[in-house]
């Protein structure tokens, strides 16, 4: 019973930590309609900047932010790429990210960094007390989805979901579309190189291959949260996002206590989480509308041969 | 108010395919002034519009909005000066989002968009009034997501918010064509009574005769990228469909010939 809890919360703090990503993966992939694969190199980065900061003795709160920075840089690259080079967006993600690959190796020096017995912005903490460090971790999480709330409301915010909704629409009042999809993006990459930060401080090292299929999971966290918890409000949909994330980590850790399962299956069973989320509302949903069809038709079909 | 000056337009220029939608077309719109567009099919109306909203540069010509050259301003930044109202009804508003969120982003034409609140509580009591306006109970559904309304309601705010922010130049594009008989009515009649308590000055393109010469003060025929007839307000006011089809038989030679036309 011991080990299911200290699992459960360990799967608990990843999915919080890991929900700056699925939210920065949200405002992508869901406001602004463009699936960005510069999540996957964006996430390195912010890992790699944190831990070679760190390690050159700057504070861990600097190399945070660096982290941040580093990320908004890259989205902003994709975002000019998308709406000024007029690339596809799929396209200019994976450019990117490519890019990428070779930036944080340049970053890191080498292939991965330790962070063990550095002082990180997680304090040392003993294990029976590890549920306060939890609660400040959610607590944190939370007023940075509350910001990105406020920020959605905005008139900057406004424009920024029209842009994903009815880009022509919002052109025609007067917003400039390619600044907001640079903003939107830009954004988004923030949060996932924070995200890679954090990660990297928890568990202890940075690594270049740490970001390889985040945009995966990131995906995998949007759609399970709105699938569970709905998406009706964008209050509701960041909640979902995040609890999503959270959830996310548990079918993993679970899956992981199948016996047959190693540890490096885990982005297999990513990918056929995501296919299933994806799949199954859309058939169940054809399903369905046959299934009356086929109802209808044959009471119509009744109702004539009784005449 | 809108000048155009010997405005040419080509589409697939030096190919097989080169086809002249606008060939030399000079207008001049007066503060105020309501003109109607008809023409037939390819006639160059969609393009007219474009070039007027910076959708699309013309070719050789200029386009001045009171006095000013636009002619290379982007559209999203000459739309400070211009409101326009699509055929299609889920083209002026975004779907996902909620009425008063749409009304927000139109209150903000060509205004800077900060990180202040969209929707204030001022601003929402302003939106419920104009609301109100349209009289389709759209003020009592601020919070609903603009996805769930019908596609005569869609065209109503869309065009309240075209209008409500008082553009120098409002474009109505077939913006009735989509719509059922009733809805249509409805559109059009709105259109009258916002054009008028607004005094906007507007060009409307339309397929339908009858509304073309009961609406605004003026009526210009299209073909082949020309002006070929342009009915002043005095003119206007006698017209009749049968009249307005014999003289663009005169004028072009051949039979105004449009797969969507209704008479009235």
């Amino acid at each position: 019973m011991q080990a299911i809890w200290t699992s459960m919360s360990g799967s608990v703090e990843a999915g919080l930590l890991y929900a700056l990503m699925a939210l920065g993966v949200y405002i992508t992939f869901r406001i602004l309609d463009f699936p960005d694969l510069t999540v996957d190199g964006s996430f390195t980065t912010g890992g790699a900047i944190a831990a070679v900061m760190i390690n050159a003795g700057y504070s861990p709160w600097l190399a945070t932010a660096a982290a941040l920075a580093g990320g908004l840089v890259a989205g902003s690259l994709t975002g000019l790429l998308h709406a000024k080079g007029k690339i596809n967006g799929l396209l200019s993600g994976i450019l990117m990210m490519i890019a990428l690959y070779s930036i944080n190796l340049r970053i890191l020096g080498r292939p991965n960094m330790s962070l063990l017995g550095m002082d990180t912005i997680f304090p040392p903490i003993e294990r029976d007390r590890r549920w306060m460090l939890l609660i400040v971790i959610a607590v944190v999480i939370v007023i940075i989805k509350l910001l990105i709330d406020a920020f959605l409301k905005t008139d900057l915010g406004l424009a920024l979901r029209a842009t994903g909704d009815n880009a022509k629409m919002i052109g025609s009042f007067g917003a400039n579309t390619d600044t907001t999809k640079i903003i939107g993006v830009s954004l988004s990459n923030g949060l996932v190189a924070l995200s890679g930060a954090v990660i990297a401080m928890q568990q202890g090292f940075a690594d270049i291959s740490m970001g390889i299929g985040m945009i995966v999971i990131g995906l995998a966290s949007v759609i399970i949260g709105e699938a569970l918890f709905g998406a009706k409000t964008v209050f509701r949909a960041t909640l979902a996002v995040v609890l999503g994330s959270i959830v996310y980590r548990i079918v993993v850790a679970l899956a992981l206590r199948v016996d047959w399962l190693e540890s490096s299956d885990v982005k297999l069973i990513t990918a056929v989480i995501v296919i299933i989320a994806l799949v199954v509302p859309t058939a169940s949903r054809s399903w369905t509308m046959k299934k009356q069809a086929y109802k209808r038709s044959r009471e119509l079909a009744g109702s004539e041969a009784g005449r | 108010m809108l000048r155009l000056t010997n405005i040419y337009k080509l589409f697939n220029p030096g190919t097989v395919d080169e086809k002249t939608a606008l060939a030399g077309i000079n207008l001049q719109l007066n503060p105020g002034d309501f003109v109607t567009v008809i023409g037939s099919n390819g006639a160059g109306k969609s393009t007219l519009m474009n070039i007027i909203s910076g959708a699309m540069r013309p070719d050789m010509g200029d386009v001045l909005i009171d006095n000013q050259n636009v002619t290379q301003m982007p559209e999203f930044k000459r739309s400070t000066f211009i409101g326009r109202v699509f055929q299609d009804p889920m083209a002026g508003t975004a779907p996902r989002m909620t009425i008063e969120e749409n009304l927000a982003m139109a209150y903000k034409r060509g205004q800077g968009r900060g990180l202040r609140l969209g929707v204030t509580r001022r601003r929402r009591e302003m939106f419920r009034e104009q609301l109100a306006r349209l009289g389709i109970g759209l003020e009592n559904r601020l919070r609903a997501k603009v996805g769930l309304l019908s596609g005569g309601e869609r065209q109503a705010l869309s065009l309240l918010m075209a209008t409500f922010t008082n553009p120098r130049i409002l474009l109505l594009d077939e913006h009735t064509a989509a719509l059922d008989p009733a809805r249509a009515d409805l559109i059009t009649r709105l259109t009258e009574t916002i054009v008028r308590e607004q005094r906007l000055t507007t060009l409307m393109v339309t397929h339908n005769m009858e509304q073309a010469i009961r609406l605004g003060n003026r009526l210009i025929m299209m073909d082949k990228g020309r002006i070929i007839l342009d009915i002043d307000p005095e003119k206007k006011k006698s017209l009749t469909v049968e009249r307005l089809l014999g003289e663009f038989e005169q004028i072009s030679g051949h039979k105004l010939s449009d797969d969507r036309i209704v008479l009235g």
